[in-house]
């Protein structure tokens, strides 16, 4: 199986202090990995310098291309979709226009085309279709952002906690889009989440971070199944 | 007496038509950057004697106008990228300080290149009363201008994906660079929209108030009252404050405080505004859930 993402001796740092100390981790193509870890361990800032949103040192594969030291907008363009931490929700626009937003480099008559897709996943948008994006609840600015970052028909998703301050059945809700998702689009996801069992289930790869460090890497069920790692790493 | 009333309102509404443009060119750097640009009247100014030029150089008055604008968003989105670009994480002071200092250098500009006197611009429309002695045809010419430039500005941000882009950005820069919109553009493209906006307002008050380097100063003033009034962060209300402005102007100089204190209505608006309602009439109202 060949590797969409790869990333080699990856760090990064927020001014004086660093954050990632030498990742090497890939995701493969058509598959989910998922990078789990307590909170502090590096998962958003991985996500953030795969986006050039933060400074990096070390090698960024996407494909053949390079994207270490791109911008965040060239990065985005070649293919990466950034579904941020908090949700990344444009509050003063209407659903409607954040949509639009998501199709921005696209040409207009497909995205609109698009748009039905969405409203299949996600109903709920369609119901709000009009409606000032900071009126709708979590799981539906939840369900906005990754309608947003899908529009750009990307090759990788990143999700950054797509479960963050929802309510279980909301979450549900969202993994089972995502699995759909996952079939019909053939994206790439790198997913980042605190809640390890519900990630494990959703990809078939994982990685472990202990403050900016991979200390396992393997496949859902191997890390699943490991007490130790599960115990000290993943809480459950 | 009502007809001297309503003749007031009506030109209030023409001046304060030039108001809502310059307010219009105020909100929409404001809305990206947080910060107001001091030196927007002086730029008006300075593509108001371009135009002269043209105007002087034998092109007819349209093209010259257009070449003003033209040439004035340029200038604008050139600042923007060599000045403005540099500070973007720089404290407000350092902007500030950029603000005042085009302001200063751009005003010298202006004397430098064009001189000092007083100069007569020429308008477009026609020399007599219109509406049954209630407007000029310059008044009422250029109030259809800025309806026009106004209109085709909401048009441009409500209806186009470039417009679409430029709000995001200004809204939320870090989720636009995400979806693939260059934000450092949008708000190069900013600029230059709003010297191009400021150009067609210098151009369309010229007439009256005649061209000197210091022409745009105190209608700076009262567009910036105008911006507060309605909500310096709510172009829409910018525009509304504007022309409120305008006639507020009109009427307190008429029967009020006669036109030597009539500057010193815009401040007390200001004033009164910061006081008692800061975000303006229009200002932002955002609903966010948690």
């Amino acid at each position: 199986m060949t590797n969409l993402l790869e990333a080699k001796g990856l760090r990064a740092a927020y001014g004086e202090t660093k954050v990632l100390h030498g990742l090497d981790f890939a995701v493969r193509q058509g598959g989910v990995t998922a990078l789990l870890g307590a909170n502090g361990a590096g998962k958003t800032t991985t996500l953030r310098a795969i986006c050039g949103i933060v400074r990096t040192q070390g090698e960024i594969l996407l494909g053949d291309t390079r994207i270490d030291g791109k911008a965040t907008e060239d990065i985005v363009r070649l293919g990466v979709a950034h579904v941020p931490e908090g949700r990344g929700t444009f509050m003063e626009l209407s659903v409607e226009e954040n949509l639009r937003l998501g199709a921005y480099t696209r040409p207009a008559r497909q995205a609109t085309e698009d748009f039905g897709l969405m409203f299949d996943y996600f109903p709920r948008l369609k119901e709000r279709y009009k409606q000032q994006a900071g009126t709708l609840s979590g799981g539906e600015q939840q369900m906005l952002a990754i309608a947003r970052a899908l529009l750009l028909r990307p090759r990788l998703l990143l999700l950054d906690e797509p479960s963050f301050g929802l309510a279980p059945l909301i979450v549900q809700e969202i993994f089972r889009i995502l699995a759909r998702i996952k079939q019909d689009a053939g994206v790439s996801i790198l997913l980042v989440e605190q809640n390890a069992a519900i990630a494990l289930e959703f990809a078939e790869h994982a990685y472990v971070l202990e403050t900016g460090r991979i200390v396992m890497a393997g496949s859902s069920a191997d890390i699943g199944k490991d007490e130790g790692i599960r115990r000290s790493y993943l809480g459950y | 007496m009502l007809a001297g009333v309503l003749h007031q309102i009506m030109s209030g509404l023409a001046t304060g038509g030039i108001y809502a443009s310059v307010a219009l060119a105020l909100v929409m750097i404001y809305q990206a950057t947080h910060h107001v640009n001091f030196a927007q009247g002086e730029m008006a100014t300075f593509s108001t004697y371009i135009a002269l030029t043209f105007i002087n150089l034998g092109f007819p008055y349209w093209v010259a106008l257009a070449g003003a604008v033209v040439i004035s968003f340029v200038i604008g989105v050139t600042i923007e990228r060599v000045l403005m670009r540099p500070l973007a994480n720089a404290p407000v002071l350092a902007s500030v300080g950029v603000f005042i200092g085009l302001l200063l250098i751009i005003n010298s500009m202006s004397g430098f290149f064009f001189d000092y006197t007083i100069k007569q611009f020429p308008s477009p429309f026609p020399d007599h009363p219109m509406l049954g002695g209630y407007l000029s045809g310059h008044e009422l010419g250029s109030t259809a201008v800025t309806l026009i430039v106004l209109i085709s500005v909401y048009l441009f941000f409500r209806h186009t994906r470039l417009g679409l882009a430029m709000r995001a950005a200004a809204f939320n820069a870090s989720s636009s660079r995400l979806v693939g919109v260059r934000v450092g553009w949008m708000l190069a493209l900013g600029w230059g929209l709003a010297a191009g906006i400021g150009a067609i307002a210098g151009c369309m008050v010229a007439p009256v108030v005649f061209l000197d380097p210091n022409m745009m100063s105190g209608i700076l003033l009262y567009a910036f009252a105008g911006a507060l009034l309605g909500g310096i962060d709510s172009p829409l209300g910018a525009v509304l404050g504007g022309f409120a402005v305008g006639v507020i102007e009109n009427l307190g100089g008429a029967y009020l405080v006669g036109t030597e204190l009539k500057l010193t209505l815009a401040l007390i608006i200001i004033v009164a505004v910061l006081i008692i309602k800061p975000s303006g009439l229009l200002g932002r109202r955002v609903y966010s859930r948690v």
